[in-house]
C-alpha cells in the first residue's frame, strides 16, 4: 500500500533525531555540516559517526532516515555535492532530498537504487514541473512549496505518479522556495548557494534609546519597543514603511500550522506531512512529533471508522504547538486561500 | 552619482581581491557582438501605456525584446493574441521577439496559459519554470532558460542544453567568478549564448501571497488591480528610512537598481552574450541609448554612472557580481 500521511520530522543533531524517532515520528531528514543542505547554521547537522549512530537508532525501530541535500551545487565545489550523494548511497539511507536537475542526473548515473525525493527548494508548483523529475530521474516523492491552496494540491495529485509531501507545521516561508534571493540580497548568502536565510554571522541585536533593534547586515529589519519580544531577524518578517504605513509589509512573524487540514490532506491521499525545524531544540522535536503523531493517528481511525469530518484538532494539541510557534500565532499559510 | 559603497555590507572575510577589476582568464566561449535585450515587463501598466512603450521600444537600439506577463495571472489587459501581435509587429521592426512565461504555476489555467504559449511556435519561448521546460523539450522547439530555472553549475546547464536550451540567464546572484567558471566548463556547449541581467530592480523573490493587495488590505483574489497604481512598484524602506525593496503584487524586487553598465568591458571579455534591460516606466528608452553607446564605444565605461544618475529610480547596486551582498555598490 503507498504512504499516507507519513510524519517525517527534523533532526538537526543526534538528540533531535533521538526525540523524533522515541516521540513517533515515520521518518527524520537530516543534513551534513556543510552548505548541501538548506540547514547550514553551525552547531547543527551531523558528521559521519552521528550519522552512522542515528541511522542505526532510527532503523532499529522502523523509522525511515533521510537527507536532505538542497542546495544547489556550484561549479568549483559540486564534487561535495556528489560525495554527500556517495555517502548517503552507501550509509544505508533511505532516500535523499534533491532540488538541483544536475545533482539528480549524478545520483540517477552513480546510484541508480536510490531512492529520490525533490527537495521544496526544487521550486515545482505544478505537475508538469513534478512529472519532469519523474520522468528524468524517477523521483518517488515531491515536497511541494508551501505556496498551493488545497485545491490546487488536489490537481497535482491528480495529475502524477509522484508521492506529494506537505509542510505541516513549523517556519513559514512565505517565499516560494528555491525562488527567494532577499538573504543574499542583504547580506550576500542565500539558502540557494550557502544554505541559510538570514544566517546568524550577519545578524546583529542591539539595544537602543529607541528600542531593540535587530538588523541583517546593517540593515534595520525591526525594531521592537520593551513591552515587545524580539524576534529572529529573518527578513520577510521584520516590519517595515510602505507609504509611510509601518507594518509586517510580507509575513508577520508566525508558524504554518495545518493540523486541522489532515482530514483533507488525507482524503487527498497526501504521502507525507513534514514538520519544520531542524533548528530547533531536541524539546520541540519531541513536543511537535508527539502531538502530530496522535493527530495523524486520530485521522486515520477515523478515516478506518468511515467517519470523515469528526476528526477537530484537540484544544490541548494546539496550544501546545502555539507555545513553540514563532511569535506563538499561526497561520494555515496558503492552504487557505484568503491567506494570499 | 555620489554613489556610495555601503560599508555595512562587506564581512570581514571577503578578500578585498573580489574588487579587482582584472580579468582573471580567457572564457572558452565565443567573443561576438555583445546584444542588448530588453526583458519582460515585470510591472502592470494601462494597455494603453503598454502599447505605447512597445511601440517607443521598437524604435530603440535594442536586438530582442522578450514579451509576456510573467509574474501574475490575473494582469489580464493583454492577452495573448495582443503580445502575438505585438511580437509580430516588433518583428517586422527587426527585434528578435522572445515570449517569456510564468514563473510560478499554482493551477490549471495557468498550465492551459502556458501551453497555448509553447504551442504558438512562432517565436522562441523563456521558460522560467521545470514545466515549461518538459512542455518545449517535447516539442522539440529551443527555448531560453531563465534565471529562476536555478542553473548554478555546468551539470544542470548542460541538461537544460539537451532539453533544447539555446540561450540562459544565469540567477540573478551568480558572481562573475562562478559565471566565467559555467561557460569555461566543457560540459556546457559552445553554442550555449549566456544572457546576464545587467539593468534594472532586480526581481529576488516570488511568493503566493500578492503583498501589493496586502499593503490595501485586500485579498489577492479581489485585489482590484492596485498593481496599475504603482508602475513602478511600491518602495518598501526599513524604519530608518532606507529604500531596501520593491512591492511588485506577488514578486519582491529590490529597490536598488542593479546596474553593470560602468562593467561592459568586463562583462564582453567574460563571454556574455547579451545584457539584458529590465523595463522602468520613464526614461527607457534612454538607458538603452546608453548601453548601446557604451557597446559601441561611444562613451567610456567610467562615464556610465553619471550618465545614467537621473535615469534610474533608485540608487545602483552591483554586488551580486562582485560576489557580495547583491545591495553593495562599488562604481570604478
Amino acid at each position: 500500500m503507498s504512504a499516507l500521511l507519513e510524519l517525517i520530522c527534523p533532526a538537526g543533531s543526534l538528540p533531535a533525531l533521538k526525540a523524533a524517532v522515541d516521540n513517533g515520528a515515520d521518518g527524520v531528514y537530516l543534513g551534513l555540516k556543510d552548505n548541501t543542505n538548506a540547514r547550514n547554521f553551525s552547531g547543527l547537522n551531523f558528521d559521519a559517526k552521528a550519522l552512522a549512530e542515528g541511522i542505526r537508532y532510527a532503523h532499529n525501530k522502523g523509522v525511515k532516515v533521510l537527507m536532505a541535500l538542497n542546495t544547489y551545487p556550484q561549479p568549483d565545489t559540486v564534487s561535495r555535492w556528489h560525495q554527500a550523494v556517495d555517502t548517503a548511497a552507501t550509509s544505508g539511507l533511505d532516500a535523499i532530498i534533491l532540488a538541483d536537475p544536475g545533482l539528480m542526473a549524478y545520483a540517477r548515473k552513480v546510484h541508480p537504487n536510490l531512492r529520490l525525493h525533490l527537495s521544496v527548494q526544487g521550486s515545482a508548483t505544478s505537475y508538469e514541473a513534478v512529472n519532469f523529475y519523474r520522468e528524468r530521474f524517477g523521483i518517488q516523492r515531491a515536497v511541494l512549496p508551501r505556496v498551493l491552496s488545497l485545491p490546487q494540491v488536489e490537481n497535482v495529485v491528480n495529475n502524477t505518479d509522484v508521492e506529494i509531501e506537505l509542510f505541516g507545521f513549523g517556519g513559514l516561508c512565505v517565499m516560494v522556495e528555491g525562488r527567494c534571493l532577499l538573504s543574499s540580497y542583504a547580506c550576500g548568502d542565500s539558502p540557494n548557494t550557502f544554505g541559510a536565510c538570514s544566517p546568524g554571522h550577519a545578524v546583529r541585536w542591539q539595544q537602543t534609546p529607541k528600542g531593540m533593534e535587530t538588523r541583517l547586515n546593517g540593515v534595520l529589519i525591526d525594531r521592537y519597543a520593551d513591552d515587545e519580544k524580539a524576534g529572529y531577524p529573518t527578513l520577510c518578517k521584520g516590519r517595515f514603511d510602505v507609504q509611510g504605513e509601518t507594518y509586517y509589509a510580507l509575513e508577520e512573524p508566525t508558524s504554518l500550522n495545518s493540523m486541522e487540514m489532515l482530514p483533507e490532506m488525507a482524503r487527498l491521499g497526501i504521502a507525507a506531512i513534514k514538520i519544520e525545524g531542524r533548528q530547533r531544540s531536541p524539546a520541540y522535536v519531541a513536543q511537535v512529533t508527539q502531538v502530530w503523531r496522535a493527530a495523524i493517528d486520530a485521522v486515520k481511525k477515523d478515516m478506518a471508522a468511515f467517519k470523515p469530518g469528526s476528526f477537530k484538532p484537540e484544544a490541548a494539541w494546539m496550544a501546545q504547538l502555539n507555545k513553540v510557534s514563532e511569535g506563538s500565532m499561526s497561520t494555515l499559510g496558503a492552504y487557505y486561500r484568503p491567506w494570499k | 552619482m555620489n554613489a556610495t559603497v555601503a560599508p555595512a555590507s562587506l564581512p570581514a572575510n571577503k578578500p578585498d581581491s573580489r574588487l579587482a577589476l582584472k580579468d582573471t582568464g580567457p572564457s572558452s566561449h565565443k567573443a561576438g557582438a555583445t546584444r542588448l535585450s530588453l526583458g519582460p515587463l515585470l510591472y502592470y501598466w494601462s494597455r494603453e501605456d503598454t502599447l505605447a512603450f512597445y511601440e517607443e521600444a521598437a524604435g530603440w537600439p535594442l536586438d530582442s525584446i522578450y514579451l509576456g506577463e510573467t509574474v501574475c495571472s490575473r494582469r489580464h489587459l493583454l492577452r495573448l493574441s495582443d503580445w502575438l501581435e505585438l511580437a509580430e509587429k516588433l518583428t517586422a521592426a527587426g527585434k528578435e521577439v522572445v515570449l517569456s512565461t510564468q514563473t510560478l504555476i499554482e493551477s490549471e489555467s495557468d498550465l492551459k496559459a502556458l501551453r497555448k504559449v509553447v504551442a504558438d511556435g512562432r517565436f522562441l519561448v523563456e521558460a522560467n519554470e521545470w514545466g515549461a521546460v518538459r512542455l518545449l523539450a517535447e516539442k522539440g522547439a529551443p527555448f531560453v532558460a531563465g534565471s529562476t530555472l536555478n542553473a548554478y553549475n555546468p551539470d544542470t546547464l548542460a541538461l537544460l542544453a539537451e532539453m533544447g536550451a539555446t540561450r540562459w540567464v544565469p540567477p540573478v546572484e551568480m558572481p562573475r567568478d562562478m559565471v566565467k567558471a559555467m561557460l569555461a566548463s566543457t560540459a556546457v556547449p559552445e553554442r550555449m549564448e549566456t544572457e546576464l541581467f545587467a539593468y534594472g530592480r532586480l526581481p529576488l523573490a516570488f511568493s503566493a501571497r500578492c503583498f501589493t493587495a496586502r499593503r490595501h488590505n485586500l485579498q489577492k483574489d479581489d485585489c482590484q488591480f492596485r498593481c496599475l497604481d504603482h508602475p513602478d512598484g511600491l518602495t518598501m524602506r526599513t524604519r530608518e528610512s532606507e529604500d531596501f525593496l520593491t512591492i511588485n503584487g506577488i514578486q519582491t524586487q529590490s529597490a536598488k537598481v542593479m546596474s553593470l553598465a560602468h562593467r561592459v568591458d568586463e562583462l564582453r571579455t567574460a563571454g556574455i552574450d547579451l545584457l539584458r534591460l529590465s523595463p522602468q516606466s520613464r526614461h527607457m528608452g534612454r538607458v538603452v541609448e546608453v548601453f548601446r553607446a557604451l557597446l559601441t564605444g561611444d562613451i567610456a565605461a567610467a562615464t556610465a554612472p553619471e550618465k545614467l544618475d537621473k535615469l534610474m529610480p533608485g540608487l545602483p547596486c552591483d554586488g551580486y557580481w562582485l560576489g557580495e551582498a547583491g545591495m553593495a555598490y562599488h562604481p570604478m
